[in-house]
């Protein structure tokens, strides 16, 4: 039982991880239509940037930990940061894609993926070494029924679900959300109504951009190793998350990385190659029954 | 015998041909060293890969983002066959074309099988969801080559004979060429495309667009399963990391970059961004991100590929040429009375 706890615990934790992603990519495929396969890379960017600015606040580096206020600080600059990278990108080079067959703006978003693992691997004082993270938060051990839970794990699960509530609210109770919903369901109709349509797509990939530095401070805090590369799976398999869940439905894809994560976990108990694959077994299934993923609604296609 | 006809068939041989003469002539003369060799093999390779791929996406409408998972099969398959089963380092040197070609053939039915599994979720599945499921079976099939310890498990084969040459790969580049090209101006190619411009359409204009999208997957992994035992045999060395989905996106960002839905694109696309990273490496570590950049710019401002759809004479058929007489003329359909009646 308490093993089995345990391993719910890690499974939880490393489907914060992928829900949060997922979150990016179901928003962008919601209301652009695209596939960005260089979300994953965000999450590099937000975690290597972390590690860049936490390096600046070194000054107020207590114990090996730091305050706070501090922390709090160093997250929303790392979250202001990736989201702009994040609107920058889909400025430069999806936008003029936009009109253009999906497949074309998937093999830019390739292009753009590997320029973002490849650029600051170049850059000198990046380079490809796995850096060691810092300790953002003070980990305190807890026996919750036998199984131990650190207090990074509680706050990287609290905090995860937090930001998937406060989306979920964003996108259906406020005015920008139902712009958001407008421009997914018809942009040229949203954009006679008065909607700006590349303020609220640039804000969208703001907001992914800043989940997923999220979630690569979350990923970085109990995995405490940052490369250039790591954004690389990690996007994938959230990417096979979303699309469990049902691809641009927000809720699908908490469920999908939660689904995710767990299974991941439980199966890398079995081995770890099944690990690794299980959640694409879960996938094909998944979609065999459900073509359209779990939240996922089957559209008719009109002649 | 129609002479012109044969002539017109002929001379894209004639010109391999004379690639081949010429690369084995330049490497006498010390102009060309075993790197370009090896580079141009590499190529080649990749204009397989990259011209199957083509048929599924490209021609057929359907989206496959795991084609290095058939590669993968391909390469394992005739691996097993040549390595395994017949000990290809000690078998005597006229044996060792035979074994090499069983090798290649059962590397590309494993291939080609796997395929029309993976066709049929393609009948209950569109776009996006269909390229998914590709790319987690491409990322299962790597999965399951990792747990088979007889083949090396996760650190792979070793001791492949290395039989592939200049010679057999332009050889079978050619051959996978002209085949597509014949089969995309035959009726099955008419049926894929009319499957890509509009399936509901084809649907109602009696096209068995199950059959055909399956037939699709099915001769686009046969193709990219030799390519798979060729590659196995040129490296000496596979491990299923190297077909991951990096492989994958890869032969996408040929097929696209070159310009889908044309063959030309392919060759042109695959060899030029083959040979791409290779060029730069006077860039050392900028290498890569310059690549990367290129590609962006090069969708940027030729979405439609460098080709941009279009063919070179030799790898399109003309209409007018499709109502021509055929190269070999049999005797009895030009006796069939109904023709006489008329």
């Amino acid at each position: 039982m308490s093993t089995f706890l345990q391993y719910l615990i890690y499974g939880l934790q490393l489907g914060s991880v992928y829900a949060l992603l997922a979150l990016g990519y179901t928003m962008v495929y919601g209301i652009v239509g695209m596939i960005n396969f260089a979300h994953g890379d965000f999450l590099m960017i937000g975690a290597l940037g972390t590690f860049f600015i936490a390096k600046l606040f070194t000054s107020f580096n207590i114990d090996g930990t730091y305050p706070m206020l501090i922390v709090a600080v160093i997250i929303i600059i790392a979250m202001l940061g990736t989201g702009a990278i994040g609107v920058g990108v889909e400025a430069i080079a999806y936008r003029p894609l936009r009109n253009k067959p999906r497949m074309i703006a998937l093999i830019t978003a390739v292009g753009v993926s590997m320029f973002l693992e490849n650029f600051p691997r170049a850059l000198p004082f990046i380079g490809p070494n796995p850096r060691s993270f810092p300790t953002l938060f003070k980990t305190v051990r807890y026996s919750f029924l036998g199984a131990s839970i650190t207090s990074t794990q509680i706050i990287m699960i609290s905090l995860a679900v937090v930001v998937m509530v406060g989306l979920y609210l964003l996108v259906n109770k406020s005015k920008i959300g139902a712009q958001m919903r407008a421009v997914s369901m018809d942009k040229d109709a949203a954009a006679l109504m008065g909607i700006n349509v590349n303020r609220v797509i640039s804000i969208t990939f703001f907001i992914g951009g800043a989940l997923a530095a999220v979630a690569g401070i979350c990923y970085a805090s109990v995995y405490p190793q940052v490369e250039v590369y790591m954004g690389s799976w990690l996007g994938t398999k959230s990417f096979i998350a979303a699309v469990l869940g049902g691809i641009g439905d927000i809720r699908g894809a908490m469920l999908g990385g939660f689904i995710m994560g767990i299974s991941e976990i439980f199966a890398t108990a079995v081995n770890s190659t099944f690990g690794y694959a299980v959640g694409f077994i879960i996938l094909i299934v998944i979609l065999l029954v459900k073509p359209a993923g779990i939240m996922g609604k089957l559209t008719k296609e009109k002649v | 015998m129609n002479w012109k006809k044969l002539v017109k068939t002929a001379y894209p041989a004639v010109i391999v041909v004379a690639i081949y003469l010429l690369t084995m002539l330049l490497l006498k003369g010390g102009l060309l060293n075993k790197y370009y060799i090896q580079v141009m093999m590499f190529a080649g390779i990749n204009i397989m890969m990259t011209a199957s791929l083509n048929l599924i996406n490209g021609f057929t409408g359907q989206f496959c983002i795991g084609h290095a998972g058939f590669m993968s099969l391909g390469a394992y398959g005739a691996a097993i066959i040549t390595t395994m089963v017949f000990n290809g380092k000690n078998i005597p040197v006229l044996a060792q074309t035979p074994v090499f070609l069983l090798g290649l053939f059962v590397g590309g039915c494993v291939a080609a099988f796997v395929g029309a599994l993976i066709g049929l979720p393609s009948l209950k599945l569109k776009g996006d969801y269909l390229a998914i499921v590709t790319l987690a079976f491409g990322e299962i099939v790597r999965a399951i080559l990792r747990l088979i310890k007889p083949i090396g498990a996760a650190r792979g084969m070793i001791g492949i004979p290395n039989y592939s040459t200049i010679a057999w790969i332009l050889l079978f580049m050619t051959l996978t060429l002209y085949l597509l090209k014949n089969l995309i101006y035959s009726p099955y190619g008419r049926a894929f495309i009319a499957i890509r411009d509009n399936e509901i359409a084809a649907d109602v204009m009696g096209i068995d667009t199950t059959k055909y999208k399956i037939t699709a997957f099915c001769i686009a992994a046969f193709i990219a399963g030799v390519a798979g035992g060729l590659y196995a045999h040129l490296l000496a060395f596979i491990q299923p990391d190297s077909f991951s989905f990096v492989k994958s996106s890869d032969f996408l960002v040929f097929m696209y970059a070159g310009g889908s839905g044309s063959l030309t694109g392919s060759i042109v696309g695959a060899a030029l961004l083959t040979m791409l990273p290779e060029v730069l490496r006077f860039l050392s570590e900028w290498r890569i991100a310059v690549y990367a950049a290129i590609l962006v710019l090069v969708m940027l401002y030729r979405s439609d590929g460098l080709v941009g759809g279009k063919e070179l004479p030799f790898m399109r058929i003309r209409r007018k040429e499709l109502y021509e007489e055929p190269l070999f003329v049999r005797k009895a359909t030009k006796k069939h009375p109904s023709a006489q009646d008329r």
